[in-house]
């Protein structure tokens, strides 16, 4: 495999009205677990059911209800960790997070604070300008998410809907490797992406399918080195927590606003409270939702219902060997067989779909560069106008190829090629049939040609003598050629014939 | 038939299989002396329609051959137990009104056999308590009573209705759970049996959570072998209960044969407790020499980590009851307080639960959400689970050596009068020191009627087995039985 190389991308600076400012980030990514099932009950997942519809008696808190662990959704976890390039740990166990809220029945939420089952692992992150990031994932758990409250359909009541309650999440825990509000998003892209590729979560971050957890502190240049060094958190500033972040445009415009906010803060010669914070989209600002010292207590303690979590290596390796391919090997290995330049690999990897669309039309082609042309500037941008997605192109990668090599074979020039993917798109059918019925396909009879050049020359002979006198002129002569052919004629026959007919 | 509630199981099965008797009659006896019992205060929600029809279909199966020992066999269930369409209130006014859409699997396997119920039966609220004073719906009341005294004696607990309920022949048998002796303990001052499995016999699934990692249901009874048909008719793996064994359930019946010849019985000499009475020493003692008389080896063994037991457990327990009970919060079921104009949600749960919960339930609350919080959770609760090991490996140590079962009193007295202990929360979980080895271990446990105080009282002998050895366990506990000789039954004052 081709090994790609990337700079490091140079942390983002806020210049402050005393001196400058670097951005320290820290990620919790809560990733629900694509699974048919709960995390610890057979209730259905499915979203937009009817209001606690999809609720099993342990969902709901009933006495002396207990939870079974969903074999799936550990498999899926640890599919995402071996995605990430982390250790997993073959004994992992179930803590109970306890809290008392309405959309959570049972009073606590069984999570992993001890004993994760998934540890250390990587994520490289492209910055699409040759530089990239290496951000460090120091563990996922597997979680109960809770339930939804409404307070807004009732003055006086409010309402809850029990059937999130209990689905699988995977929070994705982060180190501080996160420089600035662009690399935030393209972290939580890149996970996004590396977990569709895995098929562990659906990364529908409207439905809140895929949310962040962004703790943001600021530092004087040099004091992240220090820290880096060290692993020594007393370098850095002190952080705050924005919650529940499921928008990556959102992401990067709540971080800027909180670092600048943080930086106000200590120019002014105040201090930064550690606490948790929600972004306020409308309004484009974070506020307190609590401090440290309003902060819940917990009282994690290990859940005794559940027995720890044991997993065999042998289990592990095989979900290994069954991984499909990940982006980052993807995208080297367009680069590598198909010679295609890092943003244009960077484009057909980033979905799957797109992936998988272009490497049909090579297969079929045989040409890497002028496929990823053809999908990329042609295909995703018709399928633009009509906002529609690969997975609904009316054009098969079958008959993209098709495109592709009536162009390759000389049949037709690239600009009736065109034509002819807008009938194929429009229309359907078999691009050569076309071609063959509508009579699009390119005339290379220098007789017949010849014939047309001879004519034009011959009914325009003012035009001759000024060629003559500058044979950059002789442009109009094949404009013409082509006019009278209809397009059909071989643009480069055309040429030649001119050039020679005019004698230049 | 006369004094078809008499019956012990074994006895019933036998005479309905022989046609002597039908379910039908038996059941019907038994609902009769439960209304005429209510001066007990054992069974507190009665199903009689549902236990004849039980008992009607009960009579189709053994007409038909298809019936196991516990078919037609009338019985009551701990109402901590959720029977389906029945109220399952765990003694609480919380679950005042719950009346749950499933069926626990352990009264549901019973029910599978064919099993009668009766009704359900008091307890301490959510299991918490050794006298049964806990309960919202009243005192259960032991059918002893002390010497010519008319004092009224608590049954134990927390399963008190359930030992009430078989010492005075209410039912032929009853449902219990065991915490940290809430069998063992009632049964000891009932003169009846009770036996608590290995952790992980008895699926959890479907009774009220006390202390998730202690919790065991088993049968109350009147004889061993009684405990042997019901404890296998409850026992067997139950994929719904993660902590359930998948491990085979032998035919304990079968295995009773009363010798005991060459087995070795361990005395642990840290039970021989300062201030124990001497009635409860001589009981000891004299359980030693029938064990002796019968052919097994005594050997004296030393299990030096229990003194800590009882306050480990009283860390563990009400940690895992503080999490347990969160879900009464007065949201989806059961108990919910009124509100004043502006309450808003913590109001709700503040209210719910001061109203709903009784004052030992609150405690243990209190006391369990202390263990766990910030900055105590390693003094008390991590400590707590760290002593729990040593106190497990002190058994480990001495089964490894050789030892068969453990003899012990199962209580340090006979049963108590009621109020005496109620307002002294230590005292009264003395009464657990005993039986909370066991939990902590997650080893069986098995208490035998031994004999009588001077008070005329019964007093129980303790015996703890190895895990998943209840058969060898309920054996010992057979011959036991039959040296003791225990036979004397209540005076009807009801």
């Amino acid at each position: 495999m081709l090994d790609l190389t990337y700079q490091t991308p140079k942390p983002k600076v806020i210049a402050g009205a005393k001196h400058d400012w670097e951005l320290v980030i820290g990620m919790e990514v809560h990733a629900q677990v694509a699974s048919k099932s709960k995390l610890f009950s057979g209730a259905s997942t499915l979203f937009g059911a009817e209001p606690n519809s999809n609720v099993a008696f342990v969902d709901a808190g009933m006495p002396g209800m207990l939870p079974v662990i969903n074999d799936f959704c550990v498999a899926q976890a640890v599919r995402t960790g071996l995605g990430l390039k982390a250790a997993i740990n073959l004994r992992s166990a179930f803590d109970r997070k306890n809290y008392f809220y309405p959309d959570l029945p049972q009073g606590y939420q069984i999570s992993q604070l001890y004993h994760p089952i998934v540890g250390e692992g990587e994520v490289l992150v492209e910055m699409g300008d040759g530089t990239a990031r290496i951000v460090r994932i120091e563990r996922i758990h597997l979680e109960q998410d809770a339930g939804k409250s409404i307070h807004d359909m009732d003055p006086a009541l409010s309402f809850v809907d029990l059937n999130r309650t209990g689905v699988a999440l995977m929070e994705i825990v982060s180190r501080p490797d996160i420089r600035g509000p662009e690399e935030a998003a393209a972290y939580v892209a890149k996970l996004r992406q590396i977990m569709l590729y895995l098929g562990t979560c659906d990364g529908n971050m409207q439905n809140g399918n895929l949310r962040a957890d962004v703790n943001v502190s600021v530092c004087r240049p040099g004091a992240y080195e220090r820290y880096q060094e060290t692993q020594d958190f007393s370098h850095l500033g002190t952080r705050c927590e924005i919650k529940n972040m499921n928008s990556l445009r959102f992401i990067q415009a709540a971080i800027d606003y909180e670092a600048r906010r943080q930086i106000a803060i200590l120019e002014a010669g105040g201090t930064i409270d550690q606490e948790t914070r929600l972004y306020d989209p409308d309004k484009g600002e974070t506020r307190s939702m609590r401090s440290k010292e309003e902060a819940h207590d917990y009282r994690y303690f290990p859940d005794p219902d559940l027995l720890p979590l044991e997993i065999e290596q042998a289990w592990v390796d095989e979900i290994a060997a069954n991984l499909p391919e990940l982006p980052d090997a993807k995208k080297a290995r367009f680069i590598g067989d198909y010679g295609l330049s890092d943003y244009d690999a960077s484009v057909l990897t980033a979905d799957l779909d797109a992936a998988q669309y272009f490497e049909v039309v090579v297969a079929e082609a045989g040409d890497g560069k002028m496929a990823a042309n053809w999908v990329i500037n042609e295909l995703f941008g018709r399928l633009k106008k009509d906002e529609a997605d690969i997975t609904a192109s009316p054009v098969s990668p079958a008959q993209l190829a098709g495109v592709i090599r009536l162009i390759k074979s000389g049949d037709i020039s690239g600009k009736i090629a065109k034509d002819l993917f807008e009938i194929v798109y429009t229309e359907g059918g078999d691009p050569a049939q076309i071609v063959e019925a509508r009579g699009m396909k390119q005339v290379t009879d220098t007789g017949a040609i010849e014939a047309a050049v001879d004519q034009i020359i011959a009914e325009n002979p003012a035009h001759v003598e000024k060629a003559k006198q500058n044979p950059k002129l002789a442009g109009w002569f094949v404009g013409q050629v082509m006019k009278a052919t209809g397009g059909k004629a071989n643009p480069a026959t055309v040429n030649e014939l001119v050039t020679a007919k005019l004698g230049l | 038939m006369s004094d078809l509630t008499k019956l012990t199981i074994a006895e019933a099965r036998d005479a309905l299989r022989k046609g002597e008797t039908t379910s039908v009659a038996l059941t019907e006896a038994c609902l009769a002396a439960i209304d005429a019992a209510d001066a007990l205060g054992a069974f507190v929600h009665k199903t009689p329609e549902i236990a004849l029809e039980r008992a009607k279909a009960a009579d189709q199966r053994i007409k038909a051959g298809d019936a196991s020992g516990m078919c037609g066999i009338p019985v009551g269930i701990k109402d901590l137990f959720c029977t389906k369409g029945v109220p399952s209130q765990a003694a609480s006014k919380i679950l005042e009104g719950f009346r749950p859409e499933y069926e626990s699997t352990v009264s549901g396997r019973l029910q599978d056999a064919g099993a009668v119920m009766l009704g359900k039966l008091n307890m301490d609220e959510f299991a918490m308590g050794s006298s049964n004073e806990t309960s919202v719906y009243g005192n259960a009341v032991n059918p002893w009573r002390a010497g010519n005294s008319d004092a009224a004696l608590t049954p134990g607990g927390s399963s008190g209705g359930s030992a009430a309920a078989v010492a005075a022949d209410l039912c032929l048998a009853a449902t219990g759970t065991d915490t940290g002796g809430s069998i063992r303990q009632p049964a000891a001052f009932t003169g009846t049996v009770g036996l608590k499995p290995t952790y992980g016999r008895c699926s959890r699934w479907g009774i009220v959570a006390f202390a998730s990692s202690l919790d065991q249901a088993g049968p109350m009874t009147k004889t061993v072998r009684d405990a042997a048909i019901m404890g296998a008719a409850m026992m067997g793996h139950d994929p719904r209960d993660s902590t359930s064994a998948d491990l085979p359930v032998p035919d304990f019946e079968a295995m009773l044969t009363g010798d005991i010849r060459g087995k070795v019985i361990g005395i642990p000499r840290e039970y021989r407790m300062e201030g124990m009475p001497e009635e409860i020493e001589a009981l000891w003692a004299r359980g030693r020499e029938m064990l002796a008389d019968a052919g097994a080896v005594i050997r004296d063994i030393s299990l030096p980590h229990t003194k800590y037991a009882l306050p480990t457990y009283y860390v563990i327990a009400p940690a895992e009851a503080s999490s347990n009970l969160a879900r009464y919060d007065g949201v989806r079921f059961g108990y919910r307080a009124k509100l004043a104009q502006g309450d808003g949600i913590t109001d709700m749960y503040e209210k719910t639960r001061a109203e709903g919960f009784g004052a030992e339930v609150r405690r243990r609350v209190m006391v369990g959400t202390y263990v766990l919080s910030a900055g105590y959770y390693d003094a008390y609760y991590n400590r707590a689970r760290k002593v729990r090991t040593l106190i497990k490996r002190d058994f480990e140590t001495v089964f490894a050596d050789g030892i068969d079962a453990i003899l012990t009193p199962a209580t340090p007295s006979a049963a108590f009068e009621l109020g005496q202990t109620f307002d002294d929360p230590v005292q009264m979980y003395l009464n657990d020191v005993f039986t909370v080895t066991v939990n902590l271990a997650g080893l069986p446990g098995l208490a035998v009627p031994a004999g009588l105080n001077a008070q005329g009282l019964p007093m129980g002998l303790q015996l703890i087995g190895k895990p998943w050895e209840e058969g060898e366990l309920l054996n010992i506990g057979y011959a036991l039985e039959q040296a003791a000789g225990f036979v004397a039954k209540p005076a009807k004052w009801w």
